[in-house]
């Protein structure tokens, strides 16, 4: 074993990349071999920091000082300053108070916890961080009756926007006698303003896979699918290396431990279709067919992956697992509140200071998210409405800011969790052109199957675009409301059911910015 | 010449989808052709016609031949919020075709698409594997001229 004074960790995911995080990891090492100091520190890849807009990002440990907006002609400074003459180089350190203690002990980090701390692709590594524990602790010390029983006590809930009690999945599944079984994992991540289970994958790709490791033991599946979307070749990648690394270890395969359990982990790759995050959409498009969903019941747990018992998880419900084995179910549960025990990954976008990710306890307010994670609004510009929970979720206004984030708090306003994505608007913004280009997108993305979602989205596109033009009077709103209301009451999956939280909402909460154009027309006209 | 691809796989309808994934990759325009459609349907004794309902669903497979370079914008809202249109409208303007279409040199052909998942850099967009991010006008023309150049 080799140790070193300082670690340099560089952030590397699909958007660091973009600011030429890969080009500035080789300029490091490069300048490091020129300074003769890779004996001394070493400098790896990691995951997402939870910062956007802040350009590269590199954290030096044990230091623990984050420099940020690195670009190629930094380097030979930072290295000379920090490393050789060990001053800290005040220029590059991240400004942002709210933010400076950033990875460590401000948010309350379950999932996330080895993001930007590990390197995503070194097995030891995660091994290091008490990596694959669970794992062996699960499959050596427990029965499977017995991890369901731990998670439903723990009330973890999925994360995928239903926020169906997880253990209860679990156990309809693991109930069942079946010559084969299957677990499937839901990352075909694709509803507007989400990317927290990329940078999940991208982050600690061995934490998701210890977590569908434990659930197929636990339901008694032999064969564990990852379904992700095909535009994310980052976690495609990192998750190939970290399966193959899995089956080098012997953590998968055949006889594992010498317990006499198999099991093997594929990749699936998706090939572009939102409804393809309906678990059954999902399992048809895994069958090579359209992403059509089936009928339910039967439910996936009793038939679904080839027609065998099939659990559907999402990335985030299953990266929760390895910690709950770990630390106890007592532990899960007084994090968060009562009713949503865990933590939750948002990403907070739009008009804030700081976009980015961050993960917090259940029931932490949208007010303090949006300010002390999102840094506030941007210079300038006031707070006008956020869409919570992705292009399905709803337009919270300035009054409802201090409504707690979980599941039970939002229900309460008629609101979802959904996926943790919240699109932040300035006074700037027309919530009409927002819902505008929400129902376009649902237009795009209706499978055509059932005639409710197919119709009915295109109904509230023409409705949208007639008031936009001002060829409608107010009655229009209202009309699109009943749409949206009967898609809701006779769509054949949540796809359909899910646009009249958005149109209500926005249509409720901001009628003056439609009426803002019917009265520009009307002022023409006359 | 397909045969050689089909023939990674195991021949079951489940990996249609790698397949069409695999020919498209191969084909230098970007497209699974009809004559590619036959050679699968017969390796994994499956009608035509799901196959191509299969093409026609998702969004990153097409039926008629693309340019060399695919560039796919996202226009979802929070890539909206974030000017897309006016990215939309400068990419039309530099290679002189509309959403759909392919320039007449067969080298770039502009699509819209959903949520890329990329949306702390909004607006992006994928230029074939790689994506694009926190794009301006001066950013978009970079890169096309870029990609024009080495064509040259």
């Amino acid at each position: 074993m080799k140790y070193f004074r300082n670690l340099i960790l560089i952030e590397t995911n699909e958007s660091s990349i973009q600011k030429g995080s890969k080009e500035i990891f080789q300029a490091l090492k490069k300048e490091l071999m020129n300074k003769d100091l890779t004996d001394e520190i070493n400098v790896l890849e990691t995951g997402s920091l939870g910062l956007f807009g802040e350009g590269v990002c590199a954290v030096v440990y044990p230091d623990n000082i984050v420099y940020c907006n690195l670009t190629l002609d930094d380097i030979p400074e930072l290295i000379e300053e920090h490393f050789v003459k060990g001053r800290v180089l005040t220029r590059l350190v991240m400004k942002k108070t709210v933010r400076n203690d950033i990875p460590l002990g401000y948010e309350k980090r379950i999932v996330l916890k080895n993001s930007g701390v590990i390197n995503p692709e070194n097995i030891n590594d995660y091994l290091g961080v008490q990596g694959y524990e669970a794992w062996e602790h699960a499959l050596l010390k427990k029965k499977p009756e017995e991890i369901v029983e731990i998670v439903k006590a723990s009330g973890l809930r999925g994360r995928g926007g239903a926020g169906f009690p997880c253990g209860l999945k679990w156990s309809f599944t693991s109930s069942i006698e079946s010559e084969n079984k299957h677990v499937v994992i839901n990352a075909d991540e694709g509803e507007p303003g989400t990317f927290k289970d990329r940078l999940i994958m991208e982050g600690d790709p061995h934490k998701l896979l210890e977590g569908t490791m434990i659930t197929s033991y636990a339901v008694g599946a032999h064969t564990a699918y990852i379904y992700i979307r095909g535009e994310y070749k980052l976690c495609i990648e990192r998750l190939q290396k970290a399966i193959k690394q899995a089956y080098d270890y012997g953590l998968l395969g055949k006889n594992i431990f010498d317990t006499g359990y198999n099991l093997d982990v594929y990749l699936r790759i998706g090939a572009g279709a939102y409804v393809c995050g309906e678990e059954t959409a999902l399992i048809e498009s895994m069958e090579g067919n359209r992403g059509n969903p089936r009928n339910k019941p039967p439910y996936p747990g009793q038939a679904g992956f080839q027609q065998y018992p099939t659990v559907v998880n999402n990335v985030e419900t299953v990266t929760n697992i390895p910690s709950i084995i770990l630390k106890g179910a007592d532990w899960y549960k007084n994090i968060g509140t009562p009713e949503s025990p865990g933590t939750k990954v948002f990403t907070i976008l739009g008009d804030v200071d700081v976009p980015g990710l961050c993960e917090v306890e259940m029931g932490t307010t949208l007010r303090t998210i949006i300010n002390r994670y999102g840094g506030g609004m941007k210079q300038g510009s006031r707070f006008k409405a956020a869409l919570v929970g992705g292009a399905a979720g709803i337009f919270i206004p300035d009054e409802m800011l201090d409504v707690k984030m979980d599941f039970y708090s939002l229900a309460e306003y008629k609101a979802i969790l959904g996926s943790g994505a919240i699109l932040v608007m300035d006074n700037s913004v027309n919530i009409a052109d927002m819902l505008e280009s929400i129902i376009r997108f649902f237009r795009h993305e209706s499978c055509g199957k059932c005639m409710p979602c197919s119709n009915g989205n295109e109904m509230l596109y023409r409705s949208i675009k007639a008031i936009k033009r001002g060829e409608a009077d107010e009655s229009e709103l209202d009309k699109m409301v009943i749409i949206a209301e009967t898609m809701h009451k006779t769509s054949f999956c949540a796809l359909g059911q899910s646009l009249l939280l958005v149109v209500k909402s926005a249509i409720e909460n901001f009628k003056d910015d439609f009426l803002t154009y019917l009265r520009n027309r009307k002022a023409v006209n006359n | 010449m397909y045969k050689d691809i089909c023939q990674k796989y195991t021949p079951t309808k489940d990996n249609l989808i790698y397949i069409l994934h695999d020919i498209q990759d191969s084909h230098p325009q970007n497209y699974v052709s009809e004559e590619a459609v036959e050679e699968v349907a017969d390796y994994l004794k499956i009608p035509v016609n799901h196959i191509y309902g299969v093409l026609t669903f998702y969004t990153m497979y097409s039926t008629k031949p693309r340019g060399k370079y695919v560039i796919r914008l996202c226009e979802s809202p929070p890539c909206y919020l974030r000017g897309s249109t006016n990215i939309l409208k400068k990419l039309k303007e530099l290679l002189k075709i509309k959403a759909g279409e392919t320039t007449t040199n067969g080298l770039f052909t502009l699509e819209l698409c959903a949520c890329l998942g990329l949306c702390g850099n909004a607006p992006v967009m994928m230029i074939n594997n790689d994506f694009y991010g926190d794009l301006n006008d001066d950013k978009v023309e970079n890169i096309i001229n870029k990609l024009q150049e080495t064509e040259v």
